[in-house]
């Protein structure tokens, strides 16, 4: 078993991408600031507005400020050496590609359905050697065991692919961030795979 | 023809020797808005559900993807 000083060493070398920065997106950034990974590129086009302090990692002194700057200050309160980049735009197919081309593993943190199919799409098409994680069925309460992450490939589908959000749906922090830390402990998977070789060495 | 779908081993009754995409949603009453189809590891895109085709012993997983994030 690898010591945290060791699992950060490497962790230190790798670039992730986060597309969005709400509810996954935040809380991924977080857990994978916490872990010591070397550089996050994250981009997001909204605000930070009341209706996201129930499950987002923004805070209410950060209401009307830009998503991007406010996760990037309270990234760099977790800790001051990571190398965060970040992107106040709307993410498209035409942008998503040259934006994100640098990083080593893809977090889909989108929360339109349309979007999780046109970053899977482009990205298992374009980019088919990057692995590509996503958030999907997350919204609601309880139904713990329901959450679970399928592997297609170095596709990977994070959540229950069942709960949709609407007006009786809402997404709250309970189970928004179990889906996040998924998402986060399957990036870590992908990045330490056989690097501890002989010794501890989980599978996504 | 035999193919794994979603894991599971299905019997799909057809008389040709392939079917599109578009063929096996519709035959499995796959009516979600939003999928990502995967015929043994290689996405499928939208636009492309009409020609790509599925052969006996393929290995296909359809899901629906859901909004919420």
């Amino acid at each position: 078993m690898p010591t945290f000083e060791q699992i950060k060493q490497i962790m230190q070398k790798y670039t992730v991408g986060i597309a969005g920065a709400g509810g996954l997106g935040s809380n991924v950034a977080m857990a994978l600031t916490r872990v010591g990974v070397g550089k996050l590129i994250i981009a997001d086009y909204d605000i930070v507005s009341e209706s996201n302090l129930n499950r987002q990692f923004y805070f209410r002194d950060q209401l009307d400020v830009k998503k991007v700057e406010a996760l990037k200050e309270n990234l760099l309160r977790i800790s001051p050496d990571i190398d965060i980049e970040i992107h106040n735009i709307k993410l498209n197919d035409q942008n998503i590609l040259p934006l994100f081309d640098s990083v080593d593993v893809m977090v889909e943190a989108f929360d339109i359905a349309e979007m999780k199919e046109m970053i899977i799409e482009l990205f298992q098409t374009e980019k088919p050697n990057i692995p590509l994680v996503v958030g999907n069925g997350m919204a609601g309460w309880g139904e713990s065991n329901e959450m679970k992450v399928e592997k297609l490939g170095n596709l990977y589908i994070c959540g229950d692919s069942k709960t949709e959000i609407g007006p009786e749906m809402p997404p709250m922090a309970p189970r928004v961030l179990i889906c996040a830390a998924m998402q986060a402990n399957t990036v870590m998977s992908v990045l330490l795979e056989n690097q501890f070789r002989n010794e501890y060495n989980p599978q996504p | 023809m035999n193919i794994i779908l979603n894991h599971n081993h299905e019997k799909i009754e057809v008389g040709s020797e392939v079917i599109t995409v578009s063929d096996l949603l519709k035959i499995k009453n796959f009516t979600f808005r939003m999928l990502v189809v995967k015929i043994n590891d290689i996405v499928v895109k939208r636009d492309e559900y009409s020609t790509a085709t599925i052969k006996d012993g393929d290995n296909v997983q359809v899901i629906h993807l859901i909004s919420g994030g």
